[in-house]
Order: C-alpha cells, then sequence, then structure tokens
C-alpha cells in the first residue's frame, strides 16, 4: 500500500482538499485593530449578550461555525465531523457547542496551535476518503483564559513587557472534498509537529517557549518537501508575538534556513496594532483562527497569495505544571495552503 | 506649626514612596509575582518589628510605614507582643489577629459585599 | 532536557541546547523599564500613604482616638476605598499604572481579596466568592500570622 507520507514528517494530500468558507468572529478590541474589517462579526460587548464570559465564547464559537458553513452554502447536518477546540480546562466551549450543533464531535485539545491541529486532522479524515464535509473551529476568550490561566480581571497588577494578550475570537473553517462554490483554498500538505521544551518556564513569554517547536516543524517541513522558504509566498505563524517572532528568525538563521523578512508573519503582531498596548502581541486560540478565517482566506482566494504555509503554535502547559515548575512545552502544527487560481 | 505639619506629610510621602519602591525592584528585576512579593513584604514587617527596627520607622514615618504591608506585619507582631506581656504564651496566639482586626475584617465585609453588587469589567 | 536534568531521547532537528537558547531568550526579550517604574510606584505608592496618614490624622483630632486605632481607621478606609475602586473597574488601571506603588500599600491586599470575589462570584456564594476571597491574599494572612504567632511564642520564652 502506498503511504502518503513524504519524509519523516509531512503527509501529502492528493486530494487537495478545499476550505470552502471560512468566519470569524472577535470582540472589540480585535475589531479595532488593523483587521477590523475583515472579520465577519464584531461584538462590542464581552459578554455578547450572555450571563458569563465561558457562555460568551461558546456562542461566539457557535456563531462561526453557524456562519461558516451558511457561507460555505451548506446544511448543518450536511457536516459529517466538527474538529475543535479552545484553551478552557475540559475544552468546554467546543464540547458545549458541539451539544447544540449535533454534529459528531471530534474534541482537540493543542493548546493554541488548535486551527492548525484541526486542520490538518480535518484534512486527513477528507483525504482518506471518511468523510467529504467537515468543519474545523477553535476559540479564545480575554476573560475566561484571565481568570483560568492568570488573575482576576479586576486585580492590579502590571503585565511584563513579554506578555501577550488573549484574543477574543472564533474562527471557523468549512472543508469538503465537493465544494458547492469556487473554494477559498485548498489544503496540500500537512506537516504535524513534535513536542520541543527549550527550558523556557516562564509562563509570560510563550512566545519564546513556543519558537523552537515552531522552528523545528518548518525544518521538518522544508526537509521532507524539499523546498525552502523560497517555495511559499508567506509563511504565518499562529501566536509567537515580537518575542517568539525574532527568536524564530534566529533559530532558522542558525539552522541555515533563514526566513526572509518580507515573507514571515505572526498572527499575533497582525491582529493588534501598537497602540493598543498589548505588549509582544495577540495569543490565543482564536488569533490564528480569526487571521486565517478572515484575512489569509480571501487573499488566497484573490490569488494575490498563492502558496503559504499556515502554522499555529500552542504552548501545552496548565497552571499546575507552571506552579510545579515544569518547562512549557511547544507544539506546532503546519499546513500548505494553495490558491485555487495557482498554475501547477 | 505648619512647616512641621508638611515636614510630616513629605516624611510619609518619601518613606511610604520609598517601600513602593522596593517592591517595584523585587517586580522588576526578579520574576516574583505580586502574590510573592506581598507575601515577603508581610514576613519582612514581622521580623523587621520583632527585633525592634520596625516601630522607629513608625514613630519617623507614620503611615508612610503603616499602611505599606510591612506595617501590616508590624502591627501583628507588636500586637503578639502586647499580649505575651499581659496574658503569657496565650497572647501568641490572640493577639496578632486582634491587632490587626480591623483590615482583616474591612477587605472580608467590603470585598463580599462589592462581589454583590458590581460584576468584573472586560479590559 | 526534563526537569530533572535527565537527557530526553532526541529526535527533534532543531540542535539548540537549552543554555544557548536561554541566552537568545534574554539578548531577544524586551527589559522592563525601570525608570519610569520605579517613578510611578513612588509617587503613587507616597500619596497613598499621605491619604492613610491624613484618616489617621482626622480620626485622632475629631474622633478622639488613639494614634494606634488612627492608623486602624487609615487601613479601614483604605481598604474600603480599594473595594470601591475595584468594583467600579478602576483599581486594575490604578495598578496597570503604579505596579508596587498600589499593591504594596493596604490598597494592594484589599484588591488582591475583593477582585477573586468579584470574578468567582459567577461560581456560587461559597465556593465561589467565599472561597476565592482568599485565593491571593490567603497566603499573606497564613505567613503573616504563621510567623506572628512565632515571635510570639519566642518572646513569651524568652521574656516569661
Amino acid at each position: 500500500m502506498a503511504l502518503k507520507r513524504i519524509g519523516q514528517q509531512t503527509i501529502a494530500l492528493p486530494l487537495r482538499p478545499a476550505l470552502c468558507a471560512g468566519a470569524a468572529y472577535v470582540g472589540k478590541k480585535e475589531g479595532e485593530g488593523p483587521l477590523g474589517e475583515s472579520f465577519d462579526f464584531v461584538t462590542q460587548d464581552e459578554l455578547y449578550g450572555q450571563q458569563s464570559f465561558e457562555q460568551a465564547e461558546k456562542q461566539l464559537y457557535l456563531d462561526a461555525i453557524r456562519k461558516a458553513i451558511e457561507k460555505a452554502g451548506m446544511k448543518e447536518s450536511e457536516i459529517q465531523f466538527l474538529l475543535g477546540g479552545d484553551l478552557l480546562n475540559q475544552i468546554i466551549t467546543a464540547s458545549f457547542s458541539a451539544r447544540e450543533l449535533g454534529i459528531p464531535f471530534i474534541g482537540l485539545y493543542g493548546a493554541c496551535s488548535t486551527m492548525s491541529e484541526s486542520l490538518s486532522l480535518g484534512a486527513m479524515l477528507l483525504d482518506g476518503e471518511h468523510a467529504s464535509q467537515v468543519v474545523c473551529a477553535a476559540s479564545s476568550h480575554f476573560c475566561t483564559a484571565e481568570r483560568q490561566y492568570r488573575f482576576p480581571l479586576e486585580f492590579g497588577n502590571q503585565r511584563t513587557p513579554t506578555a501577550q494578550w488573549t484574543v477574543t475570537g472564533a474562527g471557523a473553517t468549512v472543508l469538503s472534498l465537493s465544494p458547492r462554490k469556487p473554494p477559498m483554498a485548498r489544503l496540500s500538505q500537512v506537516c504535524m509537529g513534535r513536542v520541543v521544551d527549550l527550558g523556557v518556564t516562564d509562563a509570560n513569554n510563550m512566545g519564546a517557549a513556543m519558537a523552537p517547536a515552531a522552528a523545528d516543524t518548518l525544518l521538518s517541513l522544508f526537509d521532507d518537501t524539499h523546498t525552502t522558504p523560497a517555495d511559499y509566498d508567506l509563511i504565518v505563524t499562529g501566536d509567537l508575538g515580537q518575542v517568539g517572532h525574532d527568536l524564530l528568525m534566529q533559530l532558522m538563521r542558525e539552522q541555515r534556513m533563514p526566513l526572509p523578512q518580507d515573507k514571515y508573519r505572526d498572527c499575533g503582531l497582525m491582529i493588534y496594532d501598537d497602540a493598543q498596548d498589548t505588549h509582544a502581541g495577540g495569543s490565543g486560540c482564536g488569533c490564528s483562527a480569526t487571521v486565517l478565517n478572515a484575512h489569509l482566506l480571501p487573499r488566497l482566494e484573490s490569488g494575490e497569495l498563492e502558496r503559504i504555509i499556515f502554522m499555529s503554535t500552542g504552548a501545552l502547559m496548565s497552571l499546575t505544571s507552571s506552579q510545579q515548575g515544569e518547562s512549557i512545552p511547544g507544539i506546532a502544527h503546519a499546513v500548505v495552503l494553495e490558491s485555487p487560481k495557482r498554475k501547477e | 506649626m505648619i512647616w512641621s505639619w508638611l515636614w510630616m506629610y513629605l516624611k510619609v510621602f518619601l518613606v511610604g514612596g520609598a517601600i513602593c519602591c522596593i517592591g517595584e525592584l523585587l517586580c522588576l528585576l526578579t520574576k516574583l509575582t505580586p502574590a510573592r512579593i506581598l507575601v515577603i513584604f508581610i514576613l519582612a514587617g514581622v521580623v523587621l518589628s520583632a527585633v525592634g527596627l520596625y516601630a522607629p520607622l513608625v514613630e519617623f514615618a507614620g503611615a508612610g510605614a503603616t499602611v505599606p504591608l510591612t506595617g501590616f506585619g508590624h502591627s501583628l507582631s507588636q500586637g503578639v507582643i502586647h499580649a505575651v506581656q499581659e496574658k503569657g504564651w496565650l497572647g501568641a496566639f490572640t493577639g496578632g489577629l486582634t491587632a490587626t482586626a480591623g483590615g482583616i475584617a474591612a477587605a472580608v465585609f467590603f470585598g463580599t459585599l462589592v462581589a454583590f453588587i458590581c460584576k468584573p469589567k472586560a479590559k | 532536557m526534563n526537569r530533572k536534568g535527565e537527557k530526553t531521547v532526541n529526535r527533534q532537528r532543531i540542535h539548540t541546547d537549552p543554555q544557548h537558547y536561554n541566552y537568545l531568550t534574554e539578548k531577544l526579550s524586551p527589559p522592563s523599564k525601570l525608570g519610569s517604574g520605579l517613578l510611578r510606584a513612588f509617587w503613587v505608592g507616597g500619596l497613598i500613604c499621605v491619604l492613610g496618614q491624613a484618616i489617621a490624622d482626622a480620626g485622632v483630632a475629631f474622633l478622639k482616638l488613639s494614634t494606634t486605632d488612627g492608623y486602624s481607621l487609615a487601613a479601614i478606609v483604605l481598604v474600603f476605598l480599594t473595594a470601591l475602586l475595584t468594583g467600579i473597574g478602576v483599581f486594575d488601571k490604578i495598578g496597570k499604572y503604579a505596579g508596587a506603588g498600589s499593591f504594596v500599600p493596604i490598597s494592594g491586599f484589599a484588591n488582591a481579596m475583593v477582585s477573586p470575589a468579584l470574578e468567582f462570584r459567577r461560581e456560587g456564594l461559597v465556593l465561589g466568592l467565599g472561597a476565592k476571597l482568599f485565593t491571593i491574599a490567603g497566603p499573606v494572612l497564613v505567613y503573616g500570622i504563621g510567623a506572628s504567632v512565632l515571635v510570639g511564642l519566642i518572646y513569651a520564652i524568652l521574656f516569661h
């Protein structure tokens, strides 16, 4: 049997599943950022009309999924799998959304790497012909993440310069083998990352904790596919922030695979501008999920970008592991997305 | 009269500000969280007061020394010492909380009250 | 490397050792701004103490309190003001500006109790509000009271 694997870590998807449509629902601060115009919906109320921030995040998640399915010209009943996760304990946002959707649900936890993790697995399900339509989703909410991982909202502390700001937002993408409308992009390769830990223990410097994993996955992808950064129009990481961005550039230089300045972007640095005082940039599952669906997919659809690497990055720690002094393991999963306008 | 009054308040300001600066230095130079710094401050207050170094500072700077958390430690320490003088060893257990009851009870009471009335706001 | 320093199996493509990476991280992470941080902590902290002194002086002058009781009154009023400012969502902004200037004075202790109570109110009155009131401030009481009992016992042994 011919395996679809190429090299050690990369999987080629010959059926090239289509990304039919995406939706991004975000909070007020994200709406005021540079990408504010491109989101499907910006809520001015962080509670989103709900009783608690957890319920608000669930509702954003649910609405983003429904919007994506609607934009793909499909019905909920036609979707065969929901793959998704979030940052909260026991991924309650994703599973409580699935409770209302009635789509078979595969819950994922990859910390902030969840968006590319769900895209990878969804695309593999399609390429293996185990499903013909799936939806992938991820979300985070500043207020729910803050109270779970850090301090109460009204606690008067100072954030360190390396700290990142959790994005309030949910992104969902519909993947299909037989799209109803011209697809926005196609997914050709997947590179599932290894967990890499170079001993960073500072929970306020997650970019530094995740950068080695990002470098590891990128090197594997380039190695397995015999490509270099020159073969892509853009390489986009999830939420490394300013510190992680600089560290990844440095690591790649040291590994003799430098990333050109104009070809490398980080979602955490795209979603806010400097005036928003987020320190090192955005983070959270919702960061890469909303930037992909609101900003990157339309640029692939128009052909402005022909081939990109989209790689969400996750810091796999918990409050317990941090308090016990464990270092922070990082992970990064990469997918190669191609424009439908790209000539072979 | 007005000058001695101004001088007193200047001392309060300078000493209080300086104690906060020590906290800020700890915060910026080490990676200690605020909770840990508060624990360090209260322990420092208890110990400095017990060996007799903090009382002169309170004498000198008044609220500049009592309002920071080291002052809370000072109250605990002075409380037990006075109670031990009155009641013997039993005072070691009753004196500290008696001396600081006002602040603690106020924090519990007002904290609960505010939690009933207000809601946390997003940033 | 794991926490105990044992070498884990290395199948990773990236061959940067933790010491070198630690050096890179420190080099590329922006430092905290020491000067402005200290200045802000100094003037806000100093001002809170001045406010405390004014309350204590007023207590002594108008309520005929002893000096010690005056300082207790100052603590209670500052705690009340902090609880109020925390409740209306202002204290976190002061804290962001002043850092230790607002958390080292008694206001920080009060904020550390009020903010979790407010935040976890939705998890119920007993295990939410009641229990979480002490999540950040609890250790302060534990070590403060613990140390004071120790001081009292030593004092009792030495002088009685």
